[in-house]
């Protein structure tokens, strides 16, 4: 930091309601030299990381931890919409590396690209249902985000946990009233949780006696990760992989109606990954040792908050960032976190992403926003950019 | 072009063999597994980005 610049300090949180995403106030703190300070409602200060190479550097860094357990970590309260599980052993995108790479490398065979492609089918299945469900009864108009966005990411991990299809309504209904902070109270988000989690373990009983082709059956036979462990594995696949993409086809839908001539190609998913950014506060971090980036020493035991939109907006690396252009090469997006912690179901997402596009939109050409979209109901005080509603109409 | 990787860091992201899917594969674990260590012109832009799209930084390429 030069001495005519003084250090910059923003209140938390840092979207305010009926703003534009990401806030505008992000590329104001990226061209500024240093670091953004902040202080969180606990009265823990944490640095605000905007530049694309620094978020980079910062998910990268052997001095710098995932561990909320470690002093210091940035605590930005309840994570999406449900209470803290990162108690629970198996919640490992809290633990460093080496303890961290048991859990990552007992998983990544089930989310290899050719395992994500051999789902196609059954992904491809599960949206016809939902398409489906939206047609029924001479419907002519829905809620995308309740009645099609949810369903899709709760039903596809419903089929890779190998969730019979009986309890499959149970499964989809309570990780909907976990998402549904609207729609839901505390206490029915707690009841809820502590059913899936109940459901959970017993699920992974009926798989220890009755083994199937499931990605629960298959680590339990590996013996690499205990019982109790697997339990805070499946709630944390289930957990990370629901609400973010709902939110990313729900935001993705209203971009390809604001944008008709994209709908159809299959080049939009990675560019609406990273315009939409949902999991902006997600990678939270704390140093661990002194650590220097862009000039500025974070101290050993300071929170750190990498802000994956004001990356993904980075004017230095994307050219007009704020446009929706697929033409791009937006593949050096952080959408999906980077570093060892990088997202391990991003390519059954893109594929979630895309069929779920295709199939909405080859069903129902129709397809309009109820109202305008300025009326939508943006999330503004999670840590998930996304919309609560997404009222249509055909 | 040349290709070296370290599979003891490799994190099974997979964005190897969706940038250039004829020189990378994932092994049974998961595994970075490289199909062509000295792959032509052709492929190189590909190669290229595989390396800078790795997250945990186990794919290096000499030009």
């Amino acid at each position: 930091m030069t001495d005519t610049e003084e250090q910059l300090v923003v209140d938390f949180p840092l979207r305010k309601p009926g703003e534009v995403f990401p806030p505008p106030r992000y590329e104001e703190y990226r061209h500024r030299e240093g670091l953004v300070l902040s202080y969180l409602p606990d009265g823990k200060p944490v640095w605000l990381v905007t530049r694309h190479a620094a978020v980079r550097e910062i998910l990268t860094s052997k001095k710098i931890s995932s561990n909320p357990d470690r002093p210091g970590f940035p605590n930005i309260g309840e994570t999406m919409g449900v209470p803290r599980q990162d108690q629970i052993p198996g919640w490992f995108v809290g633990l460093d590396p080496p303890e961290h790479d048991r859990f990552r490398k007992a998983l990544i065979p089930e989310f290899t690209v050719r395992r994500i492609r051999d789902m196609r089918p059954q992904i491809q299945d599960v949206v016809t249902r939902v398409v489906d469900g939206l047609l029924a009864d001479g419907n002519r108009s829905a809620d995308l985000i309740n009645d099609f966005a949810l369903p899709i990411p709760s039903l596809v991990i419903s089929a890779l946990l190998g969730v019979p299809k009986a309890d499959r309504e149970f499964f989809e209904s309570r990780t909907r009233t976990l998402v549904n902070i609207r729609q839901s109270t505390d206490a029915q988000r707690d009841l809820a949780s502590r059913e899936l989690l109940r459901y959970i373990n017993r699920l992974l009983e009926i798989k220890a006696k009755w083994p199937g082709d499931d990605l629960p059956s298959r680590l339990l036979q590996g013996g690499v990760l205990a019982p109790q462990e697997l339990t805070g594995v499946l709630l944390l696949l289930l957990i990370a992989g629901h609400e973010t993409t709902a939110n990313n086809i729900g935001l993705g839908i209203v971009t390809l109606l604001e944008n008709p001539q994209w709908i159809g190609d299959d080049r939009v998913v990675e560019e609406l990954l990273r315009l939409h950014s949902v999991a902006d506060l997600v990678s939270l971090r704390v140093a661990v040792e002194d650590v220097e980036i862009c000039g500025q020493v974070i101290k050993a035991g300071e929170g750190i908050v990498p802000l994956v939109a004001a990356a993904n907006h980075d004017d230095g690396v994307f050219a007009c960032p704020h446009m929706f252009n697929p033409e791009r090469s937006a593949k050096q997006h952080v959408a999906f976190g980077y570093g060892v912690h990088q997202c391990l179901g991003q390519n059954l997402v893109r594929v979630e992403m895309e069929l779920a596009y295709r199939t909405l939109f080859e069903r129902i050409p129709g397809l309009s926003l109820a109202a305008g979209p300025d009326g939508l109901p943006f999330k503004y005080d999670g840590v998930l950019h996304g919309l609560h509603e997404l009222p249509v109409r055909w | 072009m040349r290709i070296t990787v370290t599979t003891g860091t490799c994190v099974g992201a997979g964005q190897c063999v969706l940038s250039a899917p004829d020189v990378f594969d994932q092994d049974d674990n998961g595994v970075v597994e490289v199909l062509d260590a000295e792959p032509g012109p052709a492929q190189a832009e590909q190669v290229r980005l595989a390396g800078q799209l790795c997250p945990s930084g186990s794919i290096a390429v000499t030009e």
